[in-house]
């Protein structure tokens, strides 16, 4: 390829990301109709508060999920981790909100960090038992340290308002959903500039063909590992965020139920378009309300028999109707270049 | 000491049986089965509930804790599992956690939350010293039956025409097709055996345990994942091994340091992975 052609190739590639990456109206309405619900029913602000931080945990899964095509079955591990994190630090008399989503979050991309390298070895089915062994190992960890984490009778502590001036917790639930609602916005705001740019077409590269990819020029491990530790940074912040406004963190967080719902909540939104975690946890947190207040001891059936459907009948196809709705009139790309 | 390690292979002995299946299914098939724990919940329950509700002795129970979840097994390979064979593994995970919490609240639902216990007959009870070793007589008990299960394993995958065609269906489906062999059939046959054998380990486990609920096939899923993964994919031997080298850790761990408890399998389970990926006693072309 000459000089010029590859220049050419190289302005209709960042026409394209360009393209891609601008805000359509969907999308704004979607953000706005969310701000409008918190707003519109100040006595559900619980449960909404807890499909925003649900969805911002799905939205770390699909970082490396959807948009790389690493598989976890231990996502819960860097929710726990966050979770703790900031629950410590309250306890310990830090108590103002902003510093405690920050310290989660950085706990959580350091382990991320240190992590990252066993993914990089083996195929899916290494990697589902590494990350499930991973968070199986901090759970325990959380466990038997008691003196710093409460064991088995988790930690109770109390948190400042934020930016000292709303209090969350009980007396602000409506608060307490804004607050989340602000920090989701902006980490999604953050991951989709990220999905846009050339290193998340790399990272969409490495999930089609890791080894074509790499024949291209495009490494994979390096990336995975910096894709790695941001999804763990923003589970962190999920489970900061899940320890504040409930003001109390238990060893439940690290169960293996947690990573197995996220990664339902993922599926039944759809992977790979960061829209579907957030809309899927939505619909599995309401789902479960529903269910669960009609019959309480068996909506994991419902759950289940969902799953197995949705499988069965391709979950692709299913799961590509709201990704449709929400990325409408995207631009496509065909041969010979951007349509 | 010895007591201990005993305890530790009796406890092996179980994981093997419970986990024998998934060995075949995940560790041979690459088909990831995380719904392998409900046909062991499934044997638990017939033995409790005959023993219990229908005055069965307790090892009459035991060949109908094998065939039920086994004819079971069979049945929703043929329906459901097949068609997801060829599928990724993420789309196996989704489905047979889907399984799993399905199973689960059946169960809740037909038998409810209680454990369901297993009274040992009397002559199973009690211990005996053996040149002044105590072991349980149930402990014993299950050593020689798991160990003659494993024996007898071995020996139909090795010695039988049915134990080649096994293997050759595994290591490639389309040539051992154009062979002749009826792969599906061999197939069928494998999952109802190993669905079988959860189920027999299912229903020795109960009283190991301390009874069966409906929680049994999340919280021994994970034991199962590990037995496989430090077994790796070299079939009966490598799960023996596997399932052993678990239950004397796992025993001898929570005895000598229960301050870290279950930490001992979970580490060596990952420093496993890290030093082998394809597990401890893999085949040598790594499949």
């Amino acid at each position: 390829m000459s000089a010029p052609a590859a220049t050419a190739t190289m302005g209709r590639v960042a026409a394209h990301l360009h393209r891609r990456a601008r805000w359509r109206w969907p999308e704004i309405a979607f953000w706005l109709a969310v701000l409008a619900v918190i707003f519109a029913l100040p006595s559900r602000a619980a449960i909404i508060n807890e499909a925003l931080i649900a969805g911002l945990f799905a939205l770390s899964l699909d970082l490396i999920l959807g948009l790389t095509g690493i598989v976890s079955l231990g996502h819960a591990a860097f929710l726990g981790l966050g979770a703790y994190a900031a629950a410590v630090l309250a306890s310990q008399g830090f108590a103002d909100p902003l510093l405690g989503l920050a310290f989660g979050a950085g706990i959580a991309a350091l382990v991320g960090l240190v992590t990252a390298p066993l993914l990089l070895r083996g195929g899916d089915l290494t990697r589902l038992m590494v990350t499930l062994g991973v968070s199986l190992m901090l759970g325990e960890l959380a466990n038997r340290n008691g003196w710093l984490t409460g064991g088995a009778d988790g930690l109770n502590f109390s948190i400042g308002p934020v930016l000292g001036l709303f209090p969350i917790g009980f007396t602000g639930q409506r608060n307490a959903a804004l607050y989340s609602f602000v920090v989701l916005f902006i980490l999604f705001a953050i991951a989709r500039r990220l999905a846009h740019s050339p290193f998340g077409l790399a990272l969409t590269a490495i999930r089609e063909n890791r080894l074509r990819a790499g024949a291209l020029g495009v490494g994979a491990s390096r990336r995975i590992v910096a894709i790695y530790t941001t999804a763990a940074a923003y589970a962190g912040a999920a489970g900061a965020l899940l320890a504040e406004t409930t003001q109390i963190v238990s060893l439940d967080l690290f169960d293996f139920h947690r990573s197995a719902d996220v990664m339902l909540m993922l599926i039944i939104g759809g992977a790979g378009y960061l829209y579907g975690g957030i809309i899927g946890a939505a619909a599995f947190i309401v789902l479960r309300d529903v269910i669960s207040a009609a019959t309480p001891e068996y909506w994991e059936f419902w759950i289940g028999l969902a799953l197995v459907i949705l499988v069965l009948a391709g979950r692709d196809r299913i799961a590509a109707a709201p990704r449709r709705l929400i990325t409408l009139v995207a631009p496509r790309v065909t041969r010979g270049g951007v349509a | 000491m010895l007591t201990i390690l005993l305890d530790g292979v009796a406890y092996g002995m179980l994981l093997f049986v419970l986990a024998s299946g998934l060995s075949v299914t995940l560790g041979l098939m690459n088909f990831i089965n995380l719904a392998h724990g409900a046909f062991g919940m499934i044997g638990g329950y017939v033995t409790a509930l005959l023993m219990n509700r229908a005055g069965v002795p307790f090892l009459v129970t035991l060949p109908a804790a094998f065939l039920l979840p086994a004819i079971l097994g069979v049945f929703l390979e043929r329906t459901l599992y097949r068609r997801l064979y060829g599928a990724s593994p993420l789309d196996q995970v989704l489905f047979t956690i889907g399984l799993v919490l399905m199973a689960m609240p059946i169960a809740a639902y037909l038998i409810g939350d209680e454990p369901q216990q297993v009274h040992l007959p009397s002559w199973l009870s009690g211990r005996i010293e053996i040149h002044g070793v105590g072991i349980g007589v149930y402990r014993l008990f299950i050593i020689v039956l798991c160990g003659a299960i494993a024996a007898a394993l071995q020996t139909f995958l090795i010695k039988t025409r049915l134990g080649a065609q096994l293997r050759a269906a595994v290591d490639d489906p389309r040539v051992a097709q154009g062979l002749g062999i009826d792969v599906d059939r061999i197939f069928a046959i494998a999952f109802a055996v190993g669905s079988g054998l959860a189920g027999l380990g299912g229903a020795l486990a109960a009283d190991v345990v301390g009874g069966i609920d409906p929680s049994f096939p999340i919280k021994f899923l994970v034991t199962f994942l590990i037995v496989v993964t430090i077994g790796g994919s070299n079939g009966i031997m490598g799960a023996l091994i596997g399932s052993l080298l678990l239950g004397v850790l796992d025993v001898a761990g929570k005895y000598y340091v229960p301050s870290i408890g279950a930490f001992i399998i979970y580490a060596v389970m990952v420093v496993t992975l890290i030093v082998r990926p394809q597990g401890l006693f893999a085949r040598g072309d790594g499949r």
